[in-house]
């Protein structure tokens, strides 16, 4: 199970991509509301987008985007069935991965 | 999985389990570019000078940036940057009153058309601002937005 939607689409030569990540993304500066205590910087630092295994978009984030982020990225050359896949890692180590073709 | 991947990591080991055979195929890429100096500055000219070699975009209308002119949750706040200069290789997004100002930035390779589109956290009244790299060279362009209730916590 991966918690990336991802959704590839063809729209005349360019390829819309849309994604969906569950992640807290939290920045390290927000406080419990019940103990008063700073919530740990948990969040994606880095996101890689790759098509047919060439990278098209390589995003580096900080705690400031937004929780369960999205990303859209469009690129030229993409054809119907081809992987796009999106990778990230964040600031603790994990990383997730997922695939879709693009429809 | 990502308890798998978790344990991996722990052990120091990347060589186990479906998610860290994925790792340790592209290490490169996974490990490579995150820039500490440029996220942690609290300065925007420092920010931008760690993370484009310049702290002083010039500003142009080519830069587009979509957001609302009013936000009422902080927490979560569209944006989209487009521009039509051409050979622009990396798109940066900053929200200028947050402690951290530099939210995020988007290395585009050959294929990627100059667009991205995501949510950043703002946590105030404050200008979003979109710095596009072409060549040497850095644009920007600014949208204020208003926040009811800042997004950032603390």
């Amino acid at each position: 199970m991966s918690d990336i939607k991802v959704r590839a689409k063809l729209e005349g030569t360019e390829t819309v991509v849309k994604c969906l990540i569950s992640h807290p993304m939290e920045n390290g500066l927000r406080k419990d509301a019940k103990t008063g205590e700073l919530v740990p910087a948990h969040f994606i630092e880095e996101v890689v987008c790759k098509w047919k295994g060439e990278v098209v978009l390589t995003a580096s984030w900080s705690g400031g985007v937004s929780k369960n982020p999205y990303l859209s990225f469009k690129f030229l050359g993409g054809a119907v069935g081809d992987p796009v896949e999106i990778t990230w890692k964040d600031n603790l180590g994990q990383s997730q991965s997922e695939t879709a073709p693009i429809s | 999985m990502i308890d798998d991947t978790r344990r991996t990591l722990l052990k120091g080991s990347l060589a186990v389990g479906p998610v860290g055979a994925a790792l340790a195929l592209a290490p490169g890429l996974l490990l490579a570019d995150w820039n500490q100096a440029a996220f942690a500055s609290q300065d925007l000219g420092s920010a931008l000078k760690a993370l484009l070699g310049s702290g002083a975009p010039e500003t142009n209308d080519e830069v587009r940036i979509k957001a609302p002119d009013l936000a009422e949750n902080g927490a979560v706040v569209p944006v989209t940057v487009e521009t039509s200069l051409e050979n622009v290789t990396t798109i940066a997004i900053v929200a200028a009153g947050n402690e951290r100002p530099l939210v995020a930035s988007f290395v585009l390779g050959p294929a990627a058309l100059p667009y991205v589109s995501t949510r950043v956290k703002m946590a105030k009244t404050a200008d979003l601002i979109a710095v596009v790299k072409q060549d040497e060279r850095l644009f920007s362009n600014t949208k204020t937005v208003k926040v009811t209730i800042g997004g950032c916590g603390g």
